[in-house]
């Protein structure tokens, strides 16, 4: 079949099949991310299983730009852990220590109160209006391991987004013109 | 093949793997440690024992805290964060813990200590059920590490009787 050898041919001169497979490896590593990520979400059981540090209310244990590596399980909370939490009405979640846990008998719910190690009191302050406790569905997960500066990056593309453009863009560039 | 961007690259990456693997191995080194850390708590005087308005009881306790906790530290140790909690169960709750007290060690030097204070945080209850309440005090500590995986432990120590009466 000389027509279909010939096509071959003339694909291949047109470096289509070179275009393609940068696409896929592209899409490979876009993919490979998101399993991992998700992955990870399955393994830890927690919704988040890596948050960056943003505050300076867990210094000098937590560093802000620090790494925390989360998990989530059906253990109950106790006072001395490490948890993040969300409260209502905030974006951001918080990463502090609990400091008290009342225990419903019947109903095994938990009442939790927090506070950061650098803070000089305790988070009430800063729940949501008439909110006096947290509950097991505020909680994010508890940290049990840490990782030092790592996500500083992230702080810093955060706070200015045009360096996070700028990366985004020279590595998409990198993958596209790679030819090994 | 051999660009300067194919270098830079393959540089950069052995570096990041080689520090992933010495945090990995640091963290990892702290399970050879054995602590063997030791702790004594008195509780010295009710200060005041009363109902709350709101009807919660609310204690103020004045303790002799002493620990050794020197072995909790090791070369992959930024920090141990120890505190003190009251622990007991009454009919409505199955558990409560309040931590009494807290510090933050900062290095071994300060590991070994002695302190008079009186709670830092409230020891309130959920309710009025703390006259005649029996409670048990323990001892906590986290270990904090510069890099990789948290630990922590406790030492359980004798209890206190609450008096039966506000004072």
């Amino acid at each position: 079949m000389g027509f279909v050898g010939e096509t071959l041919d003339s694909l291949k001169r047109t470096q289509l099949r070179d275009a393609l497979s940068q696409a896929i490896s592209l899409g490979m590593i876009v993919t490979s991310a998101l399993m991992i990520w998700k992955g990870l979400i399955y393994f830890t059981g927690s919704e988040s299983p890596v948050v960056v540090v943003l505050s300076e209310s867990m210094e000098p244990g937590f560093k802000r730009g620090d790494i925390l590596f989360l998990h989530m399980n059906k253990d109950p909370i106790r006072t001395g852990e490490i948890v993040v939490f969300n409260i209502d009405g905030r974006d951001i979640p918080i990463v502090h220590r609990v400091i008290e846990v009342h225990e419903h008998g019947g109903t095994g719910e938990v009442d939790i109160l927090t506070k950061g190690d650098n803070n000089d009191i305790d988070d009430r302050i800063m729940y949501a209006q008439g909110q006096h406790w947290l509950q097991q569905q505020h909680i994010i997960g508890r940290a049990v391991g840490h990782l030092p500066y790592v996500g500083y990056l992230t702080i810093i593309m955060t706070e200015k987004p045009i360096i996070k453009y700028v990366l985004i863009g020279a590595l998409g560039l990198f993958v596209l013109t790679s030819t090994e | 093949m051999h660009t300067f961007g194919y270098r830079a690259n393959a540089l950069l990456t052995l570096g990041v793997t080689i520090l992933a693997l010495m945090c990995a191995m640091a963290s990892f080194s702290d399970n050879f440690s054995l602590p063997s850390p030791s702790a004594h708590v008195q509780v010295l005087n009710v200060n005041w024992f009363q109902k709350q308005r709101n009807g919660n009881d609310e204690v103020s306790l004045t303790l002799n805290i002493s620990a050794d906790l020197q072995s909790a530290f090791t070369w992959n140790t930024k920090q141990v964060f120890v505190f003190l909690a009251a622990e007991y169960d009454t009919t409505k709750n199955s558990l409560n813990q309040i931590s009494l007290w807290d510090a933050i060690i900062p290095s071994k030097e300060h590991a070994k200590f002695s302190i008079h204070t009186t709670n830092k945080y409230r020891l309130t209850d959920q309710g009025s059920n703390l006259r005649g309440k029996e409670f048990n005090l323990t001892l906590h500590w986290h270990v904090m590490p510069k890099t990789g995986k948290m630990f922590a432990d406790k030492i359980v120590m004798t209890g206190y009787h609450l008096p039966e009466d506000y004072r």
